[in-house]
């Protein structure tokens, strides 16, 4: 599968690039753009692993929601360039401090990772070939059926998460027009126009 | 040489199709642009280009040749690369569509399991080249522009998606050659009447028809997030419009319309091939699409985003719901 091959390293390839220009990028908007680029090869990479569905769904969420949602934002952040690049030594020893705390603790997390002796069993048990079970399906009956409670307890969580950002920003100011649409739409012709007979010469 | 024979020949075909359908995509729009005037000046009572050609036939051409020999004006303070990427990002997408879209049984370029998914990836990312010439622009009415079409595609996104969903309920696969054959004994659009009167009006939003043409509102934004683009970056958004709305009339026709099928399986009708009856439905399509840019007044900005959110979403919901509990409750599931 030298084809196959080929196109793993291209893709890997070109997200590894995008991801590093994500945080090279002095334009912010340029990074988004970059983080987009991502999004899709990695989407591609799902795609030769033969996990179409789910590189679908990476872009439809990520690219197609997520990340124009990301654009919007900092489209309309004023950034001034010159002031991004002042002081970017000044701060580099705290960075550094907070990367080099980072990379020590996934260091030690990876380092005393043990794999549960159950799992072995689990990879073991016979799973359907891929040509068999699409994997839309596959996913459908894992999500759906055996752990339909978890992901019904998930979904509540989203729920009550936006919720609490609606009731967080909502505001009603007073003194502010709003259309009311009600009353827009109830509105009829003999509340807005009254006929005149205009006399000639006298006027109203 | 293995390798030549093995991957070489079957690429050269995919390059040939894709060149083929690219082709008769592109002269299709051609004439669907004619149509387009052609419909909006009758209805108006006036002519519509009849200069060009015999009846305006040559038209399109005429209009292509004026815009490619003219030259590309890029402003001072734009963002110039983003800003040649974002027709070439519009009319990639829009071709790129096609690409799963079955014209007749067998004839498709990628017949892929999931290619409605595919579709709906592709028509939610053609925002971004909306947005990116509004922001490279730089200019007040072009980010206006990318902001309103921001919000608008990404708020009707949602009821498509459950417009999918129900017709995917219905026809248990996701794949859009299935889709279509699903249809044999009745075409969707009967079981699911205001899921295609959703999906149609999502469709005029989502490629910025009127009467959702806040995007490039003439008498608000001049020409939106195109302002400042001339001559083939300007035609390139041009002939990425028509071609993604061509995909809508086509998803349209595959989702509601059955397809490629005829409208009855008895003699007459299924003597002609099933391409034709794919183009027929296509066209009656497009023309509702004309016929609505020429009598519909357009929308105001708070009142589109009030349908989107409190009309469409909160039926397309309740139509999912109606759509699986009628499906289980009298065992139709499709069990494929």
């Amino acid at each position: 599968m030298i084809a196959t091959a080929i196109a793993f390293y291209l893709f890997a390839a070109i997200t590894v690039a995008a991801g590093f220009m994500v945080i090279a990028a002095r334009n912010p908007v340029h990074s988004v753009l970059f983080l987009i680029l991502a999004f899709f090869n990695a989407a591609a990479l799902f795609v030769l692993l033969g996990a179409e569905f789910l590189a679908l769904i990476l872009v439809i969420v990520y690219v197609g929601a997520v990340a124009v949602l990301f654009l919007f934002v900092v489209m309309m952040l004023d950034v001034d360039f010159a002031e991004l690049r002042q002081g970017f030594l000044q701060y580099l020893p705290v960075g550094a401090l907070v990367g080099i705390i980072l990379l020590i603790e996934l260091v030690l997390v990876f380092g005393s990772w043990v794999i549960a002796p159950e799992a072995a069993g689990i990879a073991a048990a016979p799973a359907p070939a891929i040509t068999e079970v699409h994997n839309t399906r596959a996913l459908g009956q894992i999500v759906y059926t055996q752990y339909v409670y978890l992901f019904q307890a998930a979904g509540m969580i989203l729920l009550i998460a936006m919720i609490g950002a609606i009731v967080l920003t909502l505001r009603h100011k007073p003194n502010v027009k709003r259309q009311v649409i009600r009353n827009q739409v109830g509105r009829k012709r003999e509340d807005a126009i009254e006929m005149k007979k205009v006399e000639p010469g006298q006027g109203l | 040489m293995d390798f030549l024979v093995a991957y070489g020949i079957p690429l050269a075909i995919i390059v040939a199709q894709s060149l083929a359908l690219i082709v008769a995509i592109l002269l299709v729009t051609a004439y669907v642009l004619l149509a387009d005037r052609k419909i909006w000046a009758a209805v108006q009572l006036r002519r519509g280009p009849n200069v060009v050609g015999a009846f305006g036939l040559l038209q399109s051409f005429a209009d292509l040749l004026k815009f490619v020999f003219k030259e590309i004006v890029i402003p001072a303070g734009a963002n110039k690369g983003v800003f040649l990427l974002a027709p070439l990002v519009t009319v990639t997408l829009a071709l790129a569509g096609w690409a799963v879209i079955p014209l007749d049984a067998k004839m498709v370029i990628s017949d892929i399991n999931v290619g409605i998914l595919y579709i709906f990836a592709i028509s939610s990312l053609s925002v971004y080249g909306v947005i990116m010439a509004g922001w490279a622009s730089n200019s007040k009415y072009p980010f206006l522009s990318a902001l309103r079409a921001a919000a608008q595609m990404v708020s009707y996104e949602v009821s498509i998606g459950f417009v999918i969903v129900c017709v995917l309920l219905t026809a248990g696969t996701l794949n859009l050659s299935q889709i279509v054959e699903s249809q044999r004994t009745v075409w969707y659009i009967i079981p699911h009447l205001p899921m295609a009167a959703i999906f149609f009006i999502s469709a005029l939003a989502e490629t910025n028809r009127p009467p959702f043409d806040l995007v490039e509102a003439e008498s608000e934004l001049v020409a939106g997030f195109m302002v400042e683009y001339s001559s083939t970056s300007y035609m390139m958004f041009m002939l990425g419009e028509y071609v993604a709305i061509l995909l809508m009339c086509a998803m349209t026709t595959i989702l509601f319309l059955g397809g490629w099928l005829p409208p009855f399986d008895i003699a007459p009708f299924n003597w002609i091939p099933g391409v034709v009856w794919f183009l027929i439905k296509v066209f009656a399509v497009f023309f509702l699409f004309a016929m609505v840019k020429a009598f519909v007044p357009r929308y105001r900005y708070d009142q589109l985003m009030r349908l989107g959110w409190k009309v469409f979403l909160p039926f397309s919901l309740f139509w999912v719901v109606l759509t699986s509990g009628v499906l289980v409750g009298f065992d139709l599931l499709p069990n494929n």
